[in-house]
């Protein structure tokens, strides 16, 4: 028995720092959807662009996968303010965000996963970095710094974000913006210039997320699917707009999942997530921390 | 056209179309072609019940699809199980494969419109997707139709109808496609479709106006299911080696969102012009260029026409042809007034 509850501790401690990085991986969409909603599909594709980033500048120049990652914040930054660009001039002007927008999104989803399959090709790639081997020994706990270093930058991250949402102008105005984009007009800042600039954080936060990922595992550019139901269903879980609500959710769904992948193997993983998702969304909509 | 009178016509251009390419084609590669265009047409055609019709897009296609192909392969392996319970039962036909795969499937839709249509459209789209993944894990996970290797299917050494037997999987996808062409243009016109519309364009006064919404959504995800589940039946005879990473590509999914946007999502034509017009440029493109880039058009073309034209092709000649009534009634009001 004592060797079982040795697993059951170490898958829980293991799910704790994958929900460390699942926090960061749907950071980006508690800003896009919960906050502006949007509902941006798109987002794993972001991700994994990221994931590649840090691929080609840390196999061809040997830099650090992160280094990368801070680096590339402003190019995803950009790329963000012109998605949501044409987003807006699309679908939001002309009151058609709802079918069309998600079709959009899905589009561009689709496009970004077949242009990595024709660049890259299907093979999985990993970087290379001094911490993606060995692991951090504290008694029976097995911490490998894999997940140790995503897990501990993701909450750097979004506590960064979390003190600019809460404490800067634009980003109260961010905050605003999700509440009644109208009484922001009123008050003469514009709701679209917010908006545009929210998105680029949401797209932004996937070129770190993405070299987490990177290092956490080897990727090939299908397994972005994989993440959509994840996210959605932690920024669902967490209440939509509540960073500490998305944190306490991934955790939850990262120790979920490591215990069903420890106890019944891994295939099984995926359906616990999404499965989650489900019954969240049938039984309780407005997530644990709902507005 | 009266509704007996359209569905005689369907079933005549269908039956016409099977008989002229049966005789005029030898080469059997355009059989296995076609079948993938009608099996489009199916799939677009249920898509666009419920995603055109009442405004719910549906991103699982692919898991109804699957459905229904991994009930072909149950019901294949079911006379070798049973002969070791020592019950001895004949080969079961393929028509009757597909109305299982249908009625498991729409089962599964009545299922998941339950749990989930009480949703905002936003949040029923990414549930579906949801959906794809935990059926994919069930089937992954379930040795008995395969799990993960996949599995062989033997195809019955004979093909009925005569002709070899991807003709006659041509033909039965051919009768499916009448039949959900037809069903869709039923709705359309009858007071289910005008329920439909009526949730697709304002749910609340919809309800308020006394329209029974959950039902005529639960209507709605069922046949939509049911018809997927069906195009997907005959897969595994079609394929003959039946796995699960490419039974629930992603690109059934885009592909039956695609079609109909591209083709126009208020009426029963705009599917299947958008299936026959892809289904036909991804065909030849895998032929001519690469199955990859194929996709990549795909992709690019669906971003282009909800950008550039919301309401698909359809919605071009509707209205251009408003236009020019326009102009015409203007022209005549000049005349009038001289």
């Amino acid at each position: 028995m004592a060797v079982s509850l040795d697993l059951l501790i170490n898958a829980i401690v293991a799910g704790v720092l994958l929900g460390g990085f699942y926090a960061a991986v749907s950071v980006g969409i508690t800003i896009s959807f919960g906050m502006l909603d949007i509902a941006n599909i798109a987002q794993p594709a972001f991700i994994l662009l990221g994931s590649y980033a840090a691929y080609m500048f840390n196999s061809s120049l040997g830099l650090d996968p992160i280094l990368v990652g801070i680096v590339m914040l402003p190019v995803f930054y950009v790329i963000g303010m012109a998605v949501y660009r044409l987003y807006y001039y699309s679908f939001e002007l002309r009151g058609e965000q709802a079918i069309q927008g998600l079709a959009f999104f899905f589009g561009l989803l689709f496009v970004a996963e077949v242009s990595l399959v024709l660049i890259f090709g299907v093979d999985y790639r990993f970087v290379e970095a001094p911490y993606t081997e060995g692991s951090l020994h504290l008694g029976m706990l097995n911490l490998p710094f894999r997940m140790l270093i995503p897990f501990i930058f993701s909450l750097i991250m979004i506590a960064l974000l979390q003190l600019y949402l809460t404490r800067s102008f634009i980003g109260r105005a961010i905050l605003a913006v999700s509440q009644d984009g109208l009484a922001l007009q009123l008050m003469a800042a514009s709701p679209i210039r917010i908006k545009q600039i929210a998105f680029g954080i949401s797209v932004a936060t996937c070129s770190l997320a993405g070299t987490f990922l990177i290092i956490i595992q080897p990727i090939e550019p299908s397994i972005g699917r994989d993440y959509i139901g994840r996210i959605f269903a932690i920024c669902v879980l967490g209440g939509m707009t509540s960073f500490p609500g998305m944190v306490i959710a991934a955790m939850l769904i990262g120790i979920v999942e490591s215990i069903t992948a420890t106890f019944y193997g891994p295939s099984w993983a995926p359906a616990v997530a999404f499965g989650f998702l489900l019954v969240t969304l049938a039984v309780r909509p407005a997530g644990l921390a709902g507005r | 056209m009266r509704i007996g009178v359209f569905w005689l016509v369907a079933a005549a251009v269908g039956l016409a179309v099977v008989v002229l390419t049966r005789f005029y084609f030898t080469n059997e590669y355009f059989f296995f072609a076609a079948y993938v265009v009608l099996q489009y047409i199916v799939l677009s055609t249920a898509w666009n019940i419920l995603g055109g019709y009442t405004g719910y897009i549906n991103f699982g296609t692919g898991a109804f699809f699957a459905i229904g192909a991994y009930s072909s392969v149950v019901l294949h392996k079911m006379p070798a199980l049973l002969k070791t319970f020592d019950i001895v039962i004949p080969a079961i036909p393929l028509p009757v494969m597909i109305l299982v795969g249908g009625v498991v499937s729409g089962i599964v839709g009545l299922g998941t419109g339950y749990l989930t249509l009480r949703l905002r459209g936003v949040f029923f789209a990414i549930a579906t997707l949801a959906l794809a993944v935990v059926v994919q894990t069930l089937i992954v996970n379930w040795d008995f139709v395969g799990g993960s290797r996949g599995i062989y299917m033997i195809r019955p050494p004979k093909a009925p109808l005569g002709g070899s037997y991807i003709q006659y999987l041509y033909t039965l996808m051919m009768v499916l496609s009448v039949i959900s062409v037809g069903i869709a243009r039923w709705i359309e016109r009858s007071r289910l479709g005008l329920g439909f519309a009526a949730i697709r364009d304002d749910e609340l006064a919809a309800e308020a106006g006394g329209v029974p919404t959950l039902r005529l959504k639960l209507i709605a995800t069922t046949l939509s299911g049911a018809l997927m589940g069906m195009a997907g039946a005959p897969l595994p005879y079609y394929v003959t080696y039946l796995e699960p990473a490419s039974t629930f590509n992603l690109a059934y999914a885009v592909n039956s969102v695609a079609m109909p946007v591209i083709g126009g999502m208020t009426s029963w034509v705009g599917p299947v012009l958008g299936a026959i017009l892809l289904g036909t440029i991804q065909q030849l493109a895998t032929v001519t260029i690469s199955s990859a880039l194929n996709l990549l058009i795909v992709g690019l073309l669906l971003i282009a026409f909800v950008i550039i034209a919301p309401n698909g092709i359809v919605g071009l000649v509707q209205a251009r042809r408003r236009r020019r009534a326009a102009a015409g009634e203007a022209r005549a009001e000049q005349r009038a007034a001289a």
